[in-house]
């Protein structure tokens, strides 16, 4: 029986790879009936700023032949994947979503995409982000707005919105973003998919163009945690060319995935359940609770007291480390350089004021400015101070629960251009995701509803470092009792 | 907590950012409406509390000091604005 095109975009990683194993399809025709959706949807959606039709196919093509041959072949072998454009991939163009870098080619692949070649991944394409991945809706992005696919009036979230958009559109089955802050979370929640933040030092930030180095990790989006499993076990691991990349051993999250654990305790941080949440979201996260509690969960009310300054205190981290991170943009070596310049530092002024957009010179601009003598201890080494105060809350959490749920973002998504003219109500959607990134612990948004307008909710789930095993199995015990993980957007 | 236009364009000389008047302006708004913000961080008992920079506990990372390949010349240039032989081309320095 052959699989219809539709039905194909509509399959799972893990699907797809029984697909090809029983011969129902090859991994051309899957690579094709991908790069079909992308034509047909992305006009409308905006997920990409880049497709490699030729490579994918050339690639898919060569996975077959070598299936024929009886050769091994990689764990996503013929699995169709975008990648968020900030993340090298040698020789193919890597924008950042900014101006500053669009012609730059990347020399060499990041860590991960090496990992996605050895996995025979078919790479479709790089997705738009928010400028440098600064942003939650990719209106950020110096290229376009990516779309919501559950309604395109509305924005898929950010900074990896082309990312998450991509899958929840059926474009990709799978993709990768990174998040400093929630920026694959929240975007994760908007879209109705699962979005994955590994620990802090879980999977090697080599060539991912770096924002906030003490905070940046590379993670999944995918239909279901199933493949969230599958894909975290490709990407993570050990790299030598990324010293803040842990040498802890890489268990295999898909073994016990399907075993629940009992007895299991939830923490309910009564901060998340504040003023500003929406009310149909807390209404969706309640009764994902009444869910776990139903699979055995003890559900105990613990606080975090600091997370109130979580926001105050990655706008002076991030920032900081963004404004270093940041300067390599000159000019000099690669991207954008200014035509009229009449000596090195106005190129550099120049270049810089030309290439960047208005968020990153903001923030640029905040990080100095919180790092500059007479204000750093002030700002940044205040922040750094509550940052710690905001780590030892969590390290007291989990000394009492397995992980801790809320709500992933206090809203729906909303409208395109609703928030881009204030800078600080933007900043406050990050409200739930942020404090993960400070701790470094890690964090995942699974679906767990809809409001009354057919916008997509997400339970957000964080751990102890490194407990990304108990985590993925906590929200696979969820996601088997509910249908929202097999919901498919529908683009007309 | 406001932030006065000339500390702005002090700012956005040290941070290299040559931005229009109407940027300035723009900046100096919205970094005092953020940094307004920010100062609620001044309310936490920070007293006796080491800063936290980095959230992994690993000190020293280092490597055998053994010579490697590292990126051959044409593909470390490829990119360059100005490329001159094996040389990127910037403005003098010096006078």
């Amino acid at each position: 029986m052959s699989t219809s095109n539709s039905k194909l975009t509509e399959k799972t990683a893990a699907e797809l790879i029984q697909i090809q194993a029983k011969g129902e399809a090859n991994a051309e025709t899957i690579t094709k009936a991908f790069l079909e959706a992308i034509k047909a949807k992305d006009p409308k959606v905006k997920s990409f700023l880049l497709v490699n039709e030729e490579a994918a196919l050339a690639t898919a093509r060569s996975i077959d032949s070598r299936r024929s041959k009886g050769e091994k072949l990689g764990t996503l072998a013929g699995v169709p994947i975008a990648v968020k454009d900030n993340i090298c991939t040698k020789g193919i163009t890597t924008t950042c979503g900014s101006k500053i870098l669009e012609h730059f080619v990347p020399p060499y692949d990041a860590h991960v995409t090496e990992k996605l070649y050895q996995a025979d991944a078919v790479i479709l394409g790089k997705t738009n982000l928010d400028e440098f991945a600064m942003g939650s809706s990719t209106e950020n992005s110096a290229y376009q707005t990516t779309r919501n696919p559950w309604n395109l009036e509305c924005i898929p979230g950010g900074s990896s919105g082309g990312s998450a958009a991509a899958v929840a559109a059926c474009e990709a089955p799978i993709s990768l973003g990174s998040d400093t802050g929630g920026s694959i979370r929240q975007p994760a929640s908007l879209c109705g998919i699962v979005g994955l933040k590994p620990t802090y030092g879980r999977v090697s930030r080599y060539g991912l163009v770096a924002y906030a180095s003490s905070l940046d990790q590379i993670g999944t989006f995918s239909h279901d945690v199933t493949d969230t499993a599958l894909l975290l076990n490709v990407i993570a691991g050990k790299d030598d060319r990324d010293s803040t990349c842990t040498a802890n051993e890489v268990p295999d999250y898909t073994a016990n995935l399907e075993v629940p654990l009992k007895p299991f305790t939830i923490g309910v941080a009564r901060e998340y359940f504040a003023g500003g949440l929406d009310a149909e979201v807390e209404k969706s996260v309640r009764e994902a609770l009444d869910v776990l509690k139903s699979r055995g969960a003890t559900i105990k009310e613990i606080s975090l007291p600091h997370s109130t300054y979580a926001i105050a205190t990655y706008y002076l981290v991030a920032t900081a480390e963004a404004s270093s991170n940041l300067a390599r943009y000159d000019g000099v070596h690669y991207g954008h350089r200014s035509k009229d310049h009449s000596n090195l530092i106005d190129m550099y002024s120049k270049s810089r004021g030309e290439g960047f957009g208005a968020e990153v010179k903001r923030r640029i601009l905040l990080g100095n400015y919180s790092l500059s003598s007479g204000y750093i201890d002030a700002y940044y080494l205040k922040a750094l101070k509550v940052r710690r105060l905001i780590r030892d809350d969590f390290d007291k959490a989990f000394a009492d629960c397995d992980v801790i749920a809320g709500p992933t973002a206090p809203t729906c998504a909303f409208k395109a251009g609703e928030k881009s003219s204030d800078p600080l109500s933007m900043y406050l959607s990050d409200i739930y995701t942020i404090s993960c990134n400070l701790a470094g612990i890690p964090g995942i948004s699974i679906p767990c509803g809809f409001n009354s307008k057919n916008l997509p909710i997400g339970l957000q789930l964080l751990g102890a470092p490194f407990s990304e095993e108990k985590l993925l199995r906590i929200a696979r015990t969820y996601e088997k009792e509910t249908p929202w993980h097999l919901k498919r957007a529908q683009i007309s | 907590m406001a932030i006065t236009l000339d500390e702005i364009k002090w700012i956005a000389h040290l941070s290299r950012l040559e931005l229009k008047p109407e940027e300035l302006i723009a900046a100096s708004t919205q970094l005092s409406s953020i940094l307004n913000y920010i100062n609620q961080l001044q309310e936490v008992n920070t007293d006796n509390v080491e800063p936290l920079a980095h959230a992994l506990d690993v000190s020293n990372v280092f490597r055998e000091d053994v010579l490697k390949e590292s990126i051959n010349v044409n593909e470390a240039l490829s990119n360059a604005p100005d490329r001159q032989g094996n040389f990127y081309g910037v403005p003098a320095i010096l006078e």
